[in-house]
């Protein structure tokens, strides 16, 4: 297995610099995978993926009635991330997700930036993750958004911008946990030589996060995990969360408003739920506040939610933050609530509602990309150099219909990385989704993240829906600072 | 625990018993018409009975021959009772409580189904013994890995619980047909084709090797004694309603011999039935009237454990309990 006819098509690749050399921090990878015996890297492939499938590691289709379940697609090479590129990367992180609390929190009180006139109320209020229910709720510590996942892209100019902000219920840490575990399972020869930030810890930070949320003090709080259920897409990552945490997962049915109280049903009768990690959408949580035909909803939760008989996590309403309108706006949030200049900068945006840029939009279709504000998942995009006429033109009808639904950005050239594709390495683009906790002490930024990989050729579409797999990703130690995770490999004598 | 948690448990450990059952039933059958050619397709129907579902069968395939019968016992989506069919409920069952059990439990049954799955592909109803025994392992493989991996606290009990209520019911029923299909030739007992015919019905429930070891020669009415009333054996119907009650127990916390609630109630007076019944006594009620009632019985427990522990509404209704000084 060897790297030499690998080519960097001109792309900022992630382990080569435009010389082919291999990146500071990559050469040891570089170095180990070549010196592999033929066809040894395609066989612990291989052996990782049949892992995964027993493991019952899979993610649901909801288009696919006979097979519902499919792995997400892995790849073995690592993504490296150098200590200091990491720690501009958490800064930035912890500075953004800082602003866009503190912008949550005035939405739904006092509308001060509205009033100083840095985003428009109308703009704000018409966001599809707006909740009206939620004006006044003062959540515990003040803290809405208590777990973030926020995706990250690297340009063509090697620079990191931020691409979207995932508020509500980001998704695809347990493949982070479990691409790690599979890592060291096949290559702890490589891992070990690597000085790699462990990410193990996440499941016990989780879990002192949430039990920090009780309102309760007089005993260790019952914290659960809610699922919308086994059909769900991330169902995986909802149970795995919760056996690590060590903690019920529960689903709508289990759950009840008692006295006041929220309830779990057990074979010994009720028992008081303290705080919910949830990962189900506004919408369903509650059908008397929200979604009235909602079926996997508790009746009665908003009440006791408000009352401060339970906590949530995240706090309903937190997506007005990571509307795609509202997202133009993040600098100025920045500014306006923290007073400092943004750490990770936007991607430049066009915001269609705004007559210049709608103009120069309509212009530009074939090289911008055009997204839809309240679509998720790569759905509802139009990705100009790769349309058809035919595609534009609906789009510009879309745009000109309803404004406010839409935003542009350049196509970026995202960063590369090689991809074990048959018997040879190819570059794929990716993005990267680390992911943030908010907590009542401090916040925490897990070192590393979920690398998503546009396994098709030439795409840019990482979306596990849409043919996306995921790496894992190593962030260095800065020199002289020993792995745990290593370390521990050592003693262990894996 | 949660009362759906424990609903999945039940059901996961029933489904897996469930499926093993069948899965020895058609190997046991099958072997046993090899050695007797012309009576071959005779002994698929009573196969059938066995699993209850002949009217289903009926409608489906019409008369019974050793490929349709396997089909339908084996694979067939539309027979919620298939192999197939059990193993994929029990694998849903896990799934919603992957959080509890131990991810060995969790990556054996997935694997378990992978295979079952596998084969459904390739579908050939020339299957060979050693499938049956893959299946047989799958199971016994997954209660070992339940026994060392998991706290044997209120969810494990719930499982042990229901694979017991599972195997009472599946024995009573294999005795109930087989015993009068096979009755008529008690005039040629000592035969080799008796030995034949009686040591199948013995293979069905693994029990050939045990009933040897007890009581040596093949008797009819021993082999009822064997696999209704034998405390040790583990497949026989009494062992299987002591365990469960034990397990009852456990859950409930009451002493024994005491109940607290519906549930636990009737499983107990299906005990002490069964603590204290001779063969003489059945053989008098007669033995179908009794198998009958007996899985009658059983079916009552599975539903009043379903009102008392796993229906939300009724998890904390206790007021009908009464405690024996």
């Amino acid at each position: 297995m060897r790297f030499d006819g690998y080519d960097t098509e001109g792309f900022y690749d992630e382990v080569f610099d435009p010389q082919g050399n291999p990146r500071l921090g990559a050469d040891l990878l570089i170095k180990r995978v070549n010196a592999l015996p033929e066809t040894e890297l395609q066989r612990r492939q291989k052996a990782a993926e049949r892992a995964l499938l027993n493991l019952g590691i899979t993610f649901n289709v909801y288009s696919n009635e006979d097979q519902t379940e499919k792995i997400f697609p892995f790849d073995i090479v690592p993504r490296i991330v150098q200590a200091k590129e990491w720690e501009r990367l958490e800064q930035g992180l912890i500075q953004r997700i800082h602003a866009l609390n503190c912008f949550i929190d005035d939405v739904y009180n006092e509308q001060k930036i509205f009033k100083d006139g840095i985003i428009p109320a109308d703009l704000v209020l018409s966001a599809d993750g707006f909740r009206k229910p939620c004006i006044g709720l003062k959540p515990p510590g003040g803290i809405w958004c208590h777990i973030t996942g926020t995706d990250l892209v690297r340009g063509g100019d090697g620079e990191y911008y931020v691409l979207e902000d995932n508020l509500r219920c980001p998704s695809g840490v347990s493949y982070v946990l479990e691409n790690r575990m599979l890592m060291k399972r096949t290559f702890p020869m490589v891992f070990d030589a690597c000085s790699v930030q462990p990410v193990t810890d996440y499941p016990s930070r989780l879990l002192d996060m949430l039990q920090g949320l009780a309102t309760t003090a007089v005993r260790t709080p019952n914290v659960v995990v809610w699922t919308p259920g086994i059909y769900n897409s991330a169902y995986f990552e909802h149970s795995f969360l919760a056996q690590q945490m060590g903690v019920p997962l529960v689903e709508g049915s289990d759950l009840l408003v008692h006295g006041g109280d929220v309830m779990m049903r057990t074979t010994k009768g009720l028992e008081r739920v303290d705080v919910i990690y949830r990962r189900i959408d506004d919408d369903f949580m509650d059908p008397k506040t929200f979604r009235a035909d909602s079926m996997l909803g508790v009746p009665g939760l908003m009440k006791a939610y408000s009352k401060g008989k339970v906590a949530l996590a995240n706090a309903p309403g937190t997506g007005v933050a990571d509307d795609k309108a509202v997202y133009a706006y993040v600098p100025e949030i920045i500014r306006y609530y923290l007073d400092e200049d943004p750490i990770i900068n936007n991607v430049p945006t066009y915001a269609c509602w705004r007559e210049d840029d709608r103009k120069f939009v309509l212009e530009n279709l074939d090289t911008l990309v055009v997204k839809a504000v309240n679509e998720s998942g790569g759905y509802g995009m139009l990705i100009g150099p790769h349309s058809t006429a035919d595609e534009q033109e609906e789009f510009a009808k879309r745009i000109k219909a309803s404004p406010r639904t839409y935003i542009a950005q350049p196509t970026l050239a995202l960063s590369r990385v090689p991809v074990l594709v048959d018997d040879h390495f190819e570059g794929r683009h990716v993005d990267l989704r680390p992911y943030i906790l908010y907590g009542k002490e401090s916040i925490y930024v897990l070192p590393g993240g979920l690398t998503r990989v546009a396994l098709k050729k030439g795409s840019l579409v990482v979306n596990s829906s849409q043919g996306g797999g995921s790496k894992d990703t190593w962030v260095l130690n800065a020199e002289g600072v020993p792995s745990p995770e290593s370390t521990f490999q050592k003693q262990e004598g894996l | 625990m949660l009362s759906r948690v424990a609903n999945s448990m039940y059901w996961l450990n029933r489904y897996i018993e469930r499926a093993e059952n069948v899965a020895r039933f058609i190997d046991a059958n099958y072997h046993m018409t090899l050695d007797i050619p012309d009576s071959a397709n005779d002994q698929w129907q009573p196969l059938i009975n066995t699993t209850g579902d002949h009217e289903l069968f009926k409608k489906l395939y019409g008369e019974a021959t050793r490929d349709n019968a396997i089909e339908f016992l084996v694979f067939a989506r539309n027979n919620p009772n298939s192999i197939h069919s059990c193993v994929r409920a029990a694998r849903e069952n896990a799934r919603s409580v992957r959080e509890y059990i131990s991810s060995e439990m969790w990556e054996q049954l997935n694997t378990f189904y992978l295979m079952i799955n596998t084969a459904a592909k390739e579908v050939s109803m020339d299957l060979p013994h050693q499938f049956f025994v893959d299946i047989m392992t799958a199971s016994h493989t997954f209660i070992g890995i339940t026994e060392s991996t998991m706290n044997h606290g209120e969810g494990w009990h719930f499982g042990r619980m229901g694979r017991m209520l599972e195997r009472a019911d599946k024995t009573s029923r294999l005795l109930d047909v087989k015993y009068f299909i096979l009755l008529p030739s008690v005039d040629y007992i000592g035969s080799s084709y008796d030995n034949i015919l009686w040591g199948a019905l013995l293979r069905s429930a693994s029990a050939f090797e045990m009933y040897r070891k007890r009581h040596g020669r093949i008797d009819p009415k021993k082999i009822v004694d064997f696999l209704l009333l034998d405390p040790n054996f583990p497949r026989a119907v009494h062992y299987c309603i002591v365990t469960a009650m034990i397990s009852m127990n456990n859950i409930t916390g009451s002493p024994r011999g005491t109940f607290s609630n519906k549930a636990e109630q009737s499983l107990g007076r299906l005990l002490s039935e069964f603590n204290f019944a001779s063969l003489q006594d059945i053989f008098e009620e007669g033995l179908h009237e009794y198998l009958d009632s007996t899985q009658t019985r059983i079916n009552s427990v599975g539903a009043a454990i379903q009102n008392t522990f796993f229906s939300p509404q009724n998890a904390d209704d206790t007021a009908d309990s009464r405690t024996l000084e």
